[in-house]
Order: structure tokens, then sequence, then C-alpha cells
């Protein structure tokens, strides 16, 4: 019982145990951070609306996305991805969402930003069911830990029509 | 003729139960590792409930050598979920995040398009031929939770199966060679 291997066995089993439980409690106090994440966003300009050769609505804008997400840092806290979301209804599909835009924030400072882009990824519809469409903009934020559970949620902001005729 | 001597007496005095027990034992370690597999994959409803990131294709997010802990459940699939999914044709799966979601009313089916935060371009590059968007049943979970450096020991007993060879070599030396 008191060889080298049966010490070194016990020390490494208890050592990943204890490292194991470190993890766990270092993700479970994520859950007692205070967080009030705001955001508001803007549509300068709608830059074309087009329907594709092959049936598909298009449109291209630029937003102006400003966004506080620096309550959402933790001790625990790796990055945080945040993407805004297009989301909106037509007849054949019960919910659409497309991605427009998403950024990979590594540090608080950097939480609180003010940005004017057009869309990185193509808003294309399913169809041409775009024409004075209403759609919510959602900020989506994905806080992925140093360890642990990763947690997700959104501001869902409506309000926002597309034009009723192609330019 | 000593030496045989010597080797065929020490081979008759293992004794037989000594030799059964330890091998029940070894039996019973193996099963309950695949019982604790099978319950892990019952709790949390999908097929590999734990799975060890092998791309830089997530950076910074999830490095290569990250554990990540899967869950499926009926809930539906919305943008922003890191998924993940295989693709016809291709074992190993991917785990990426969904981009654009569109969920029929009717059938509540959905077509998902995903893309790793580190790429440039989304994935449709990577679905088989003439494939636009993945399908329900081409997800097998999302993840949602994750362990950094854990999965090293899986990725380097893959590309260098000596080390796994070793390894279970020393161990059954161990477990014939103990005395208790």
């Amino acid at each position: 019982m008191h060889s080298f291997g049966y010490r070194a066995n016990a020390l490494l089993t208890f050592a990943v145990t204890i490292l194991a439980f470190i993890c766990a409690i270092a993700s479970f106090s994520d859950n007692f951070s205070n967080q009030n994440p705001s955001a508001q966003i803007q549509i300068l300009n709608i830059n074309w609306f087009q329907k594709q050769p092959h049936g598909n609505d298009e449109v291209s804008l630029t937003l102006n996305i400003t966004a506080d997400l620096q309550s959402l840092f933790t001790w625990n806290t790796k990055q945080v991805f945040a993407f805004v979301a297009a989301e909106y209804e037509t007849s054949k599909n019960a919910l659409n969402q497309v991605s427009l835009w998403d950024a990979i924030i590594h540090e608080k400072e950097h939480a609180k930003f003010w940005i004017q882009i057009s869309n990185k990824y193509r808003f294309i519809d399913q169809g041409h069911n775009l024409r004075g469409k209403d759609f919510n903009l959602t900020l989506h934020w994905h806080v992925m830990p140093k360890t642990g559970k990763m947690f997700a949620d959104k501001i869902v902001m409506s309000g926002y029509r597309l034009p009723n005729a192609y330019r | 003729m000593g030496f045989i001597g010597e080797t065929v007496d020490s081979i008759k005095s293992i004794k037989i139960r000594q030799l059964l027990t330890q091998a029940i034992t070894l039996g019973m370690i193996v099963t309950s590792a695949l019982i604790i597999w099978k319950a892990l994959i019952c709790v949390t409803g999908s097929e590999s409930p734990v799975v060890v990131v092998l791309s830089e294709s997530m950076e910074p997010g999830f490095q290569r050598g990250d554990i990540l802990f899967l869950r499926m459940t009926d809930e539906p699939i919305r943008a922003g979920e890191i998924v993940v999914f295989s693709v016809d044709g291709r074992e190993i799966p991917i785990v990426h995040r969904a981009i654009k979601v569109h969920e029929r009313g009717d059938t509540k089916e959905v077509d998902v398009l995903t893309k790793g935060d580190n790429n440039d371009i989304d994935d449709i590059g990577l679905y088989a031929e003439g494939q636009l968007w993945l399908h329900r049943h081409h997800i097998m979970g999302r993840a949602v939770g994750f362990l950094p450096y854990v999965g090293w020991v899986t990725i380097i007993m893959t590309e260098k199966p000596i080390i796994k060879y070793i390894l279970i070599g020393a161990l059954g030396l161990l477990v014939i060679t103990s005395k208790d």
C-alpha cells in the first residue's frame, strides 16, 4: 500500500478530482453575476434590394449598432460572441433568422462599442417575400467561459420594415 | 533444465482462482465504463455526449484539444447555437455555429446554414454535393459546456496510436503483476 505506484495513483486521482471540482465551481459562480446589457440598432440606409436571378430576394443594409455588453464579462469569461440577426416570418416559414453581422469580443473594454457597417453576411430570403416585410433585429450574445457552461441571451428590437418595392 | 523447471513451477503456481478474480475485476471496470457512457448518451439525448475539438475553425473560443459537452433536446434549432453535425460521407463531426435558420411553418422542419467563427466563408463547401442546408437529422447535438485542454489525451492517442498501445500494454501489465 505504500509503494510509489500507489502513491502516484492516489495523488493523480485526487488532483484530477479537485481540478474538476474547481472548474465546476467557477462555472457555477457565473450564475450570480448581475447582467444588464443594452443595445440599439439603427438602419441607416437600404443600399439595394433586388430579386436574384433564381428567384430569392436579397437586400443590403447599412447598420448603426451601439451596444454595451460590459456587464456580461465575469472572471470566468473567455470571450463574448455577439451577432445581429434579422428575424421575420413568411407564409411558408414560421421563422427566419438571418445573421447579418457578428463579432468576437475578448475584453471587457471592447464590449462597449459603436459601429457602422453594411451587413457582413448576405440577407437572402427563401423566396421573394421581403417586399414591405416587417422584421425584428435581434442582438444575440453567447458567452464562452474559460471553463464550464456556456450561456446565451438576446435583445429583440422590433419595428423595422423593408421597402415595398425593389430598388 | 533447472531454469525451465522453475518457470514451469511458477506458471503452475499461478492460482486459477486469483487469475479469474483479476479477469473479472478487469471485466467489471470495462463494463462500468461502458455503462457510464451509455447512460450519458441517454441523459444528454445525443449520440456522442462529449466531443473533442479537432480543428481551429472555432478559435479563439474553442481550441484544438478542448472537450465539448453536447445535449440534444427537441427544442428548435436557433441562430447562434453551436451545433455538432455530420455530413453524409464524412465520418468526423464538425462543430460550428448556426448563422441562418429557416423553419417551415407547417412541418417544423428546419434549414440551417453554419459557419465556423474563425472561417471567412460559410460551410456550404463542407456540405455534400448539391446540399445547401443542414436539416435536423444531420445535427447530433448542441454544445452547452466545455473544458479546456482535456481532449489532448484523445488527440495524441489518435494521431500516434503507438502511445495507445503502450498505455494499454502498461495497464495490462500492472493488472497482471499486482499481487492483490
